[in-house]
């Protein structure tokens, strides 16, 4: 399993992750080796068995529907590189 | 003082020999003077601890004091605490002081501990020497040249290092447990759902899991006893009772069935370490305890498993990170899609992206089946595994990495190869299980780590096994030389 | 050539919980931006999702009223994608495993078309929060008020051959949520938001065309005029040697035109996979029985009945259980006032008029149901005629208060005394010499039209009141006396 130039740009780009030109070999390099690491998976029979998506396959809890939350606007907004008029700003969407 | 356990500390409390302001005043003064060399806190939170330690010994000389109370600890710099920067060993969250507490965090709050500081860890717990973290790498005490592990490496150093007694960790493929071996101290991940994740910044939300770091397994009794329990914040925390965890720590071991995996002593253990693990099982069948061989057939395949579901869930927990709400965002952004593209690409390190990457990558339409899917299978496979091992013995022992700690640097270029030294831990969270690392001798000058993995909600018995073991050996007592 | 419609619905239907479907904030609409965006709803580090059972209650309601296999076991997953209003750079939804599977609505058109629309499957997920583009010196302000919001998705089978139907089937769904009370049906506030699967092929074809999707249209007569427009233009383009390509839309109703959203996502690629901060949703039969056994009556079950206990038309009795808030009022008039069918006249037509004026949901009209039936009942026992209780009626809508009273303040009671009538009828037939000759000459069977101008007459010599019965009596015989 080998990974080209145009796949790491194409993932890069998926997970919007600006990644310089110069360090695309290597990423393409690191991916690819890990990549063969876990082509070793293949070998292995797993026809009928259940994926396992939580070890203890336990099953959800429900909350009841109450008001647990007031108006925290101002103390979890100290942390917004960008706010006005109690928005989140960011660049301009286009649509 | 600084090489006496929290329990011997609380003693030390309740008798009055010292109070909690004293004995924190003496650790953050340790810190400063000490931790040029080591770099195991990324922020130490002097005033609060101060404060938080007054009010401790007014609630000891009130005589409401609780277990815990004015004992200092370290929080591993993924956990948030309100107020207080919470980097997640990023430049992404440099700037990050959370708004609120996390459960174990506010949990700790709630029994009198004072917290020293946020120590240092391989960025978003990605790595296994910490030398990921955007602070750069922590250092482990017993060599400064070498790694602490990872990827709560600056809990372990700073706990070999006396510059705190106990300090929490998280282990999503043995970063609670790598790291104690290293550093030659003791570790516990808990059974997956034992302790809240709320407030502790995901990598792999189904391998997560918080825990206590200390010198002994009493000192890592003490702190489940406040870390564990139900959580309504998280749906995958168990609602179960929590017992009291210093209580069976004197339970007798005779009649202990022990199960050593052949699997772990394979051609890629160092076989010095293999010794000191034979020699640590030898220690358990003096103390009544029998010993037999088993086979977990699947460790090998924990690693490919492991490298695409921990990526896959962290990809996808890592997206939150869009400079949006809080965190870095890239100056100047041309558009929306610059904004993304840059505040992600500068704010996060190599490793991380490298895990975005291959998550993504993973998950992608065309390749979901033949890999997250299929790890998940092999994730069942081995779980089934142990699940059949554990009903025939009641402990698996193993060594806890396959080396002891290696150079800084030495591994940097060859990520598979760091991986690797994963290989005895992965598969305790891909199973769910519990897994203790106890000190069992040195390699070189290097502390090794024994792994003592037990059934599902074991964490007691394990408790018990690792404290009888300290009762007749004495490694955990080592220091780095001139601490 | 004649071609033939093919049309799918996506709805978006926000529940009516009283907190966000993982979070405890209040999902109450138009709070100041952001206040009510908890840490969870942020997606601040750290931070975990708990499910909300009321929706998943109300999501099972929908299943059993659209007579679907309800999920013993249902999965959340992740949909990746980055977007500013959504703040884990993932929507929790439901894609392999949804609460609700396969079941069906039947509809019926204005022009009488009936039709069985198979739904595919319905599913829980968040909403986003919302891009304000109003200018903050070039930015996008981004309000999280709305993320997190309990959706059910409705997916309906590419069942429908028009855009009625189309229609019809989300008046439908409009209908069963609103009875249900899962949600408040307000599709102006977004409450209820459709996405129209559209294309045609050549009539007789089996294969579909390639279909394009109309986003987010938010009202019945904005699907019947994308749905029209969109298909205008696929035929056309076909016709004209062209190829539709299949994309996502956006309607203009300004412009009543589509246009390509173009996006520069060439290909998205979403990510699926089960979200593992969240386990499996397991439900048992008893769960499933108890909210059974909790349902309110369906529109099919109110409209048959209407028909059977009230007499009313089919078209009557679909329109009026259309709407919950709207059947309730119904009832209650009919109750009211004795006369099932004068209520219906009532509620759909000067009622609805109003309502419909005043652009004012029926929960809120100014007349209630108690005060129109006591309108009705003046009509019935003739105090009023129908024409005074239209007056009658503005004046309770614009000003307030009983039928009676307005009758009483007004002095517009209706005249009955027929010695009074008879009076201003000598006086009419008096003064209008012109017209009672004309009636007098006219053929016997051809002067019951001409009695209108003698009763418009005696009406605005009464100012309206004279019960228009006892004049037209009045009139006949002392006009026809003349002609003998």
């Amino acid at each position: 399993m080998s990974l080209d130039r145009s796949d790491v740009e194409r993932i890069a780009h998926l997970a919007r992750l600006q990644i310089d030109d110069s360090d695309i070999p290597s990423y393409t390099e690191n991916l690819s080796s890990i990549l063969n690491l876990i082509d070793q998976m293949q070998q292995t029979d797993t026809a009928g068995v259940e994926p396992l998506a939580n070890p203890l396959d336990a099953v959800l809890r429900l909350r009841d529907d109450v008001v647990s939350e007031s108006n925290q606007r101002e103390q979890l907004q100290t942390v917004a590189p960008a706010v006005e008029e109690g928005l989140f700003l960011v660049p301009k969407v286009i649509e | 003082m600084f090489d006496k356990t929290l329990a011997e500390l609380a003693a030390g409390l309740r008798k009055g020999d010292f109070s909690s302001v004293e004995l924190t005043s003496a650790y953050l003064e340790r810190i400063k003077a000490e931790d040029g060399r080591y770099n195991s806190f990324i922020t130490v939170t002097e005033e609060q601890a101060l404060a938080q330690a007054k009010a401790a010994d007014a609630s000891i000389a009130a005589g409401d004091a609780g277990a815990f109370t004015g004992l200092p600890i370290a929080h591993k710099d993924l956990f948030c605490t309100q107020g207080v920067r919470t980097s997640c060993g990023s430049k992404m969250l440099d700037n990050f002081a959370s708004p609120y507490d996390a459960t174990v965090v506010a949990k700790f709050k709630q029994a009198g501990a004072v917290m020293l500081g946020k120590t240092n860890m391989d960025e978003f717990a990605m790595g296994s020497s910490n030398e990921s973290s955007f602070y750069g790498a922590a250092r482990n005490p017993w060599n400064t040249d070498c790694v602490p592990g990872g990827s709560s490496g600056g809990s372990g150093a700073a706990v070999a290092a006396r510059l705190t007694p106990a300090a929490t960790g998280s282990d999503t493929g043995g970063s609670i447990r790598q790291p104690a071996a290293l550093c030659g101290i003791t570790g516990l991940k808990p059974t997956y759902g034992r302790v809240s994740r709320y407030g502790m910044i995901a990598y792999a939300s189904s391998l997560d899991q918080g825990g206590p770091m200390a010198h002994t397994a009493e000192d890592c009794a003490m702190m489940l006893n406040v870390m564990a329990g139900f959580d309504p914040m998280d749906s995958t925390c168990l609602n179960r009772e929590v017992p009291d965890y210093t209580a069976t720590l004197n339970e007798p071991l005779a009649g202990l069935k022990i199960g050593l995996p052949k699997e772990y002593f394979s051609d890629a253990l160092d076989p010095q370490i293999a010794e000191r693990v034979k020699a640590a099982v030898a220690e358990f069948e003096k103390l009544g305890a029998t010993v037999k061989e088993v086979s977990l057939p699947r460790t090998e395949l924990s690693i490919p498993a492991y490298y695409i579901i921990a990526p896959a869930e962290a990809s996808s927990n890592l997206s939150r990170f869009d400079g949006v709400r809080y965190g870095y965002r890239c100056t100047d952004p041309k558009d929306l899609e610059d904004m993304y593209k840059r505040s992600r690409g500068e704010g996060f390190g190599a490793e991380v992206k490298r895990r975005i990457m291959v998550g993504t990558y993973a998950l992608c339409a065309g390749y979901y089946d033949a890999y997250y899917n299929k790890a998940q299978q092999i994730r069942r496979l081995i779980q089934q595994d142990f699940v059949r091992v554990l009903e025939d013995v009641d402990v698996i022992m193993g060594p806890t990495t396959p080396h002891p700690a290696f150079r800084i640097g030495e591994k940097n270029n060859d990520p598979v190869s760091m991986y690797m030294e994963d290989i005895f831990t992965l598969s305790l969270n891909l199973a769910g299980l519990p897994g203790m690392s106890v000190p069992c001798g040195q390699v070189n000058g290097l502390p090794v780590g024994m792994q003592i993995i037990g059934n599902y909600f074991a964490e007691a018995k394990l408790l018990n096994i690792a404290h009888q073991f300290q009762q007749v050996t004495d490694h955990h007592k080592q220091a780095p030389a001139g601490i | 050539m004649e071609w033939e419609v093919v049309i799918g619905l996506e709805i978006h239907v926000q529940l009516s919980t009283t907190t966000k479907i993982f979070s405890g904030a209040s999902t109450a609409f138009g709070a100041e931006p952001n206040t009510q965006a908890c840490a969870v709803d942020l997606a601040l580090p750290g931070t975990l999702p708990v499910f909300n059972e009321n929706a998943l209650r109300m999501a099972v309601m929908f299943g059993l009223a659209v007579d679907a296999e309800i999920g013993k076991r249902s999965v959340f997953e992740r949909k990746n994608y980055f977007y500013p209003d959504l703040p884990k750079g993932y929507q929790t939804t439901q894609l392999a495993e949804p609460i609700v599977g396969p079941g069906h609505v039947d509809i019926e058109t204005d022009d009488g078309v009936k039709r069985r629309v198979r739904i595919h499957h319905a599913h829980l997920e968040e909403d986003a929060g919302k891009s304000l583009h109003e200018d903050f010196h070039g930015m996008t302000g981004i309000d999280l008020n709305r993320a997190g919001t309990p959706l059910v998705e409705i997916v309906s089978e590419p069942d429908m051959r028009s855009s009625k139907e189309a229609a019809a089937y989300a008046r439908k769904i409009h209908a069963i949520v609103t009875t249900l009370g899962i949600c408040d049906g307000n599709m102006a506030e977004g409450s209820m938001r459709c996405d129209c699967n559209v294309s045609v092929r050549p009539k007789g074809q089996e294969e579909f065309g390639t279909r394009t999707e109309l986003k987010n249209i938010n009202s019945f007569r904005f699907i019947e005029r994308a749905i029209d427009t969109e298909v205008a233009r696929q035929i056309d383009l076909i016709e004209d040697g062209g190829k539709v390509v299949q994309e996502t839309r956006l309607y203009d109703p300004d412009k009543n035109e589509t246009r390509s959203m173009r996006s520069k996502e060439d290909a998205n690629d979403y990510r699926y996979f089960p979200c593992p901060d969240l386990l499996p949703v397991i439900i048992d039969d008893s769960y499933i029985e108890a909210i059974r056994d909790t349902l309110p009556e369906l529109p099919d079950a109110r409209r048959a009945r209407f028909i059977d206990e009230y007499g009313l038309s089919e078209y009557d009795a679909g329109v009026l259980s259309g709407y919950r808030a709207q059947a309730d009022y119904y009832e209650q008039v009919a109750k009211a006032c004795s006369d099932a069918k004068l209520a219906a006249n009532w509620v759909m037509g000067e009622l609805a008029k109003h309502l419909n004026q005043h652009d004012t949901d029926i929960k809120e009209s100014p007349v209630n149901a108690e005060q129109l039936g006591g309108l009705l009942v003046r009509i019935k026992d003739n105090t009023i005629s129908g024409n005074i209780a239209k007056k009658v009626f503005e004046l309770m809508w614009s000003k307030g208060g009983s039928a009676d009273e307005i009758i009483e303040a007004e002095g517009l009671k209706q005249v009955t005394d027929t010695g009074a009538i008879e009076k201003i009828v000598d006086d009419v037939i008096a003064n209008a010499g012109k017209q009672v000759e004309q009636y007098k000459a006219a053929e016997p069977d051809k002067r019951g039209k001409m009695l209108g101008f003698f009763m418009g007459q005696v009406m605005k010599a009464t100012g309206g009141k004279a019960n228009p019965g006892a004049v037209t009596g009045i009139l006949k015989q002392k006009l026809d006396a003349l002609c003998d």
